[in-house]
């Protein structure tokens, strides 16, 4: 039944994507029409991407991102043009700017942090080991 | 060693009380808001039709040169059907104009909607391809933007506007950017 489940989520996701019938240049063109449909979140269904999603919104823009592959615009033209209408939320990767510092750099920080603890504990027990055995 | 004995104790309670409120905050912030790119920027430039009067093209050289307010609906879109009665009231009470922008929407259907439930807007800007939405980010009708005189978009509220949203969130935001509100 699991099997069953799963593989008919596969399906049902893929079938997007199958479903339009868009006659591409090459097929290098129609792999990078397909990566970036996976790349580009549905501002409207907000966990599938426009690929996945059969949200009227995500069929227009995955036209629209056939056609401006077919006018020649390349990947970074095109996720440009999509975050300056949706803004970084439309983009799965987005890109590192001050909204997101403590996201990337807490981690960095706590490691440091935990780092100079711990040495200076280390640091500390073998100068005056009498005083941790009072403890 | 006492004062480190109640730094150990106190600090995990700090972080806790911290945490508390980090989530508190998230709790009031709905995720399905999105921000807009296009605030501080002009309305998208097009040229289309209007839905009441086929034979009218507008362009956004045309909107009104004065704080107004866009508001994006459709007949597929069953909010739009709630916010309806507040917008044609508050069109009537309040001195701002409200151009209307048909959203993927058939014209006949718009055209008997708009007979059928009263027309608050000057005009309605037919976008029938979607495309004026897509550059306008429109991702979840109805949606509203604040347009001040020089045709710069300075705000977007997603969602029916109420009375409660009228006056706690757009009468504000439409008077910090200048907005008289007399008739």
């Amino acid at each position: 039944m699991k099997t069953f489940l799963i593989t008919l989520c596969l399906l049902v996701s893929f079938t997007n994507l199958a479903n339009e019938t868009y006659q591409f240049d090459s097929p290098e063109q129609e792999r990078l029409y397909r990566e970036i449909a996976n790349e580009l979140r549905c501002p409207k269904c907000q966990n599938q991407s426009i690929a996945d999603s059969d949200a009227p919104l995500s069929e227009d823009l995955r036209y629209l991102v056939y056609q401006k592959l077919k006018a020649g615009e390349n990947k970074q033209q095109i996720l440009q043009y999509m975050q300056d209408r949706y803004g970084d939320f439309v983009l799965y990767d987005p890109p590192i700017s001050p909204k997101n510092y403590v996201l990337w750099f807490m981690p960095l920080l706590v490691f440091i942090i935990i780092i100079i603890a711990l040495i200076a504990r280390v640091g500390r027990r073998e100068l005056q080991p009498e005083d941790e055995a009072e403890e | 060693m006492k004062a480190k004995k109640i730094i150990i104790a106190v600090t995990p309670l700090l972080i806790f009380l911290v945490l508390v409120l980090v989530f508190k905050s998230s709790l009031s912030n709905d995720p399905r808001k999105l921000e807009t790119k296009l605030v501080g920027q002009k309305v998208p430039s097009f040229k289309l039709g209007s839905v009441t009067n086929p034979e009218q093209v507008i362009t956004d050289a045309d909107l009104p040169k004065e704080i107004y307010l866009l508001n994006v609906w459709g007949t597929w879109c069953v909010s739009c059907y709630a916010e309806h009665p507040y917008l044609m009231e508050f069109s009537k009470t309040y001195p701002i104009k409200w151009v209307g922008m048909n959203y993927k929407d058939q014209p006949k259907d718009a055209i008997d909607y708009l007979q059928k439930y009263g027309d608050p807007f000057i005009y309605s800007i037919a976008d029938i391809s979607g495309q004026l939405g897509i550059d306008l980010g429109v991702y979840g009708a109805p949606e509203t933007f604040i347009v001040d005189a020089e045709g710069y978009i300075r705000d977007r509220h997603v969602g029916v506007i109420d009375n409660r949203v009228w006056n706690k969130v757009i009468v504000p935001k439409l008077e910090a950017i200048g907005w008289e509100n007399k008739l």
